[in-house]
């Protein structure tokens, strides 16, 4: 049965379930208990943002409190994936992965191609991205381009809690390193998540809203953003499909081909810097796979490359909006009618 | 115990005489990308691997061959790989620097410095949340302990109280660099008391030695006392990477031959005691060249892998 419940909940709900399925499943990071070996642990903070709360007590040894130590503890769960648990770690804010990047690029994700296939590493490292919190440079950035990047990661961006729990599920599931993006924005958002568990496979898009004029592909925090402004079009006789990729690795060339196939005409929206980002990735697919149905210029819908500003009015000039993503789907229709 | 002994200088004369042989390999230009030889080190691996068992990981170093040897890698398995063959512990997609087993608990010769530590206090984690009775041990070198990877998996099996064991071989150079220059204190050991564990120093051309204060860490660790840092001091007998000029050092090496060697020190022990037999103990000698010597005609005779090896191994179907 669905109920609505927020994004935090439903990750939180996942991590339970699989948790109480499968015991190899063990948590760990940075205030997960919360005041560790202080009176604070009986009210435990489950992680800066309450991701994992309750489950320090619930599941008695198996969510483990790190110090701040990322290189440690993240290489510890990839460890750990070798000999038979399934960890998911969370590194609290994916800026953070700069001190522990060897792990992941160099460990966990090589074992299996490097060994020969020999090579079981089934880690979730659970990370907080986004803009939007006035949070600034340090802890508001979209690095899941850089995982993508990397052969032998999965690379996981849920755009809703019904797609965020499905997915962490499958995450956890999976026996290759996941990457799971959630952004910090969308974790108090709500909306309807079955009681029971299920996965959503990898690699299989969502398409969000049927359309014949415009495809507009967007990422994560964006998917609902581009959904709105897809309304907003269909108000003025335009019919956007949009699609939300779901996992950026694997992605789902096959969908996006089609729609634009049948469009002629694609916006990217992707909250992440520009430079090689998904937009450019997506965008160099179609134009080399689907040239030929192309009515108009791809259009990319990103922040500029900067740093993420500080101040309110800067930083919501430079999140993507529905403003402009109805622009540039407006600019690509009109291109040629 | 003679079992033991027979069975530790088998080991180590393995991995004497595999890496001999690789050197003289290499120098053909039949050996392809770069490798890093562990002769002279074969006390260390030796010492601590016999008390280890298949609920037991160890993490490696660049330096690996000897690891994986004591680990009880398969030795064909290994020189294939080290030719790049089909047939080879990774299927050639590893190499020198990546041999792994991890069936047999060896997670891997490791490229980065300092990359094991961390992944080391996992399967230590593994193995306490399974109850095994399991130990987890990283063997890093001289270079790995100046880095913070090191450091923090020290402070985080200290914590977790885990049944961690690690071993600073401390060859006396990173690289070409000296640690007498690069380690800022006399001993890599001292570190322990920084992280609330033991620290050892043992002389690493002695395999009782390495034996034994392994054997005490090993017991620790298995009856939940917690991890322990063993420094193990001796020199490596061949460059960082083989072609390496050495420049930076003279006569240690030759010194270390001809007065500490470790085999040589082992062997007298063994016969002056009377424990094992000179006889016996050149039966295993010839074991081993005949096994090398299949090892490398094997490996040499191997397939190469195809271009249907390429993108196999990324990603599990789903």
């Amino acid at each position: 049965m669905a109920r609505t419940i927020s994004y935090r909940e439903a990750i939180n709900e996942a991590l339970a379930q699989e948790m109480a399925r499968d015991e190899s499943v063990i948590v760990m990071g940075e205030d997960n208990a919360g005041g560790a070996g202080s009176p604070g642990e009986d009210d435990a903070w489950g992680g800066v943002l309450g991701v994992t709360k309750g489950l320090f007590h619930k599941f008695p040894g198996r969510v483990l409190d790190t110090p701040i130590s990322e290189s440690a503890f993240v290489g510890a769960a990839i460890g750990a994936a070798t000999r038979g648990q399934r960890p998911v770690a969370e590194l609290m804010f994916i800026d953070f992965m700069g001190v522990c990047f060897d792990q992941i690029f160099n460990q966990a994700v090589k074992f299996r191609y490097m060994f020969g296939g020999n090579a079981r590493t089934p880690v979730v490292i659970r990370t907080m991205y986004g803009a939007g919190l006035r949070a600034a440079a340090q802890h508001s950035q979209c690095l899941y381009p850089i995982f993508t990047h990397i052969p032998g990661l999965k690379v996981v961006v849920p755009s809703n809690p019904y797609e965020a729990k499905g997915l962490l599920i499958q995450s956890i599931r999976d026996d290759d390193p996941v990457i799971f993006c959630e952004h910090k924005a969308l974790y108090d958002t709500s909306g309807e998540v079955p009681e029971d568990s299920y996965t959503i496979p990898f690699g299989e898009a969502n398409v969000v809203r049927d359309g014949d004029d415009v495809t507009i592909v967007a990422i994560g925090r964006m998917v609902a953003m581009a959904e709105g402004a897809a309304n907003d079009l269909a108000a003025s006789g335009i019919e956007a499909e949009v699609i939300d990729p779901r996992t950026t690795s694997p992605l789902d060339t096959e969908t996006i081909l089609e729609s634009v196939e049948k469009t002629g005409r694609l916006v990217v929206v992707d909250e992440a810097s520009p430079r090689c980002n998904l937009a450019t990735d997506i965008s160099a697919l179609v134009a080399k796979e689907a040239f030929g149905s192309l009515r108009a210029p791809i259009e990319m819908v990103t922040p500029p490359h900067t740093p993420v500003p500080f101040s309110d009015a800067l930083e919501d000039l430079y999140i993507p909006d529905a403003q402009k993503v109805l622009n540039a789907a407006k600019a690509v229709v009109e291109y040629r009618r | 115990m003679t079992d033991t002994l027979r069975e530790a200088y088998r080991v180590m004369r393995t991995i004497r005489a595999f890496e001999e042989r690789v050197h003289e390999e290499f120098a053909t230009g039949e050996i392809p990308g770069f490798v890093h030889l562990y002769a002279g080190e074969e006390a260390s691996a030796t010492g601590v691997c016999l008390h280890l068992d298949d609920r037991d990981a160890i993490a490696s170093t660049h330096r690996g061959h000897g690891h994986c040897i004591a680990k009880g890698v398969d030795v064909h398995a290994m020189m294939a790989e080290i030719y790049g063959r089909k047939t080879g512990a990774c299927r050639g997609k590893g190499g020198s620097m990546h041999i792994a087993d991890l069936a047999k608990g060896m997670l891997g010769a490791n490229g980065i410095v300092g990359g094991g530590p961390p992944l080391i206090c996992g399967t230590a984690l593994a193995a306490k949340q399974q109850n095994t009775g399991g130990v987890g041990v990283a063997f890093f070198g001289d270079g790995a302990s100046n880095q913070g990877t090191t450091l923090e998996a020290l402070n985080l099996a200290s914590v977790w109280n885990l049944p961690a064991i690690f071993v600073a071989e401390n060859n006396g150079y990173a690289e070409a660099t000296s640690s007498a220059w690069s380690v800022a204190s006399d001993n890599i050991a001292d570190r322990a008391a920084g992280f609330g564990m033991p620290g050892v120093i043992v002389d690493g051309f002695d395999f009782f030695a390495v034996h034994e204060a392994a054997g005490e860490a090993v017991e620790r660790a298995r009856e939940g006392g917690g991890p322990t840092l063993i420094e193990v001091k001796f020199t490596r007998y061949f460059g960082h990477f083989e072609g390496d000029q050495q420049t930076y050092r003279a006569g240690e090496v030759a010194h270390a031959r001809a007065t500490l060697d470790c085999l040589k020190r082992f062997r007298d022990r063994v016969t002056d005691s009377g424990e094992l037999d000179g006889p016996l103990l050149d039966d295993i000698d010839a074991e081993v060249a005949k096994l090398i010597e299949d090892a490398v005609s094997a490996a040499k005779a191997a397939p190469k892998p195809t271009k249907e090896d390429l993108e196999t191994d990324v990603y599990v179907s789903y």
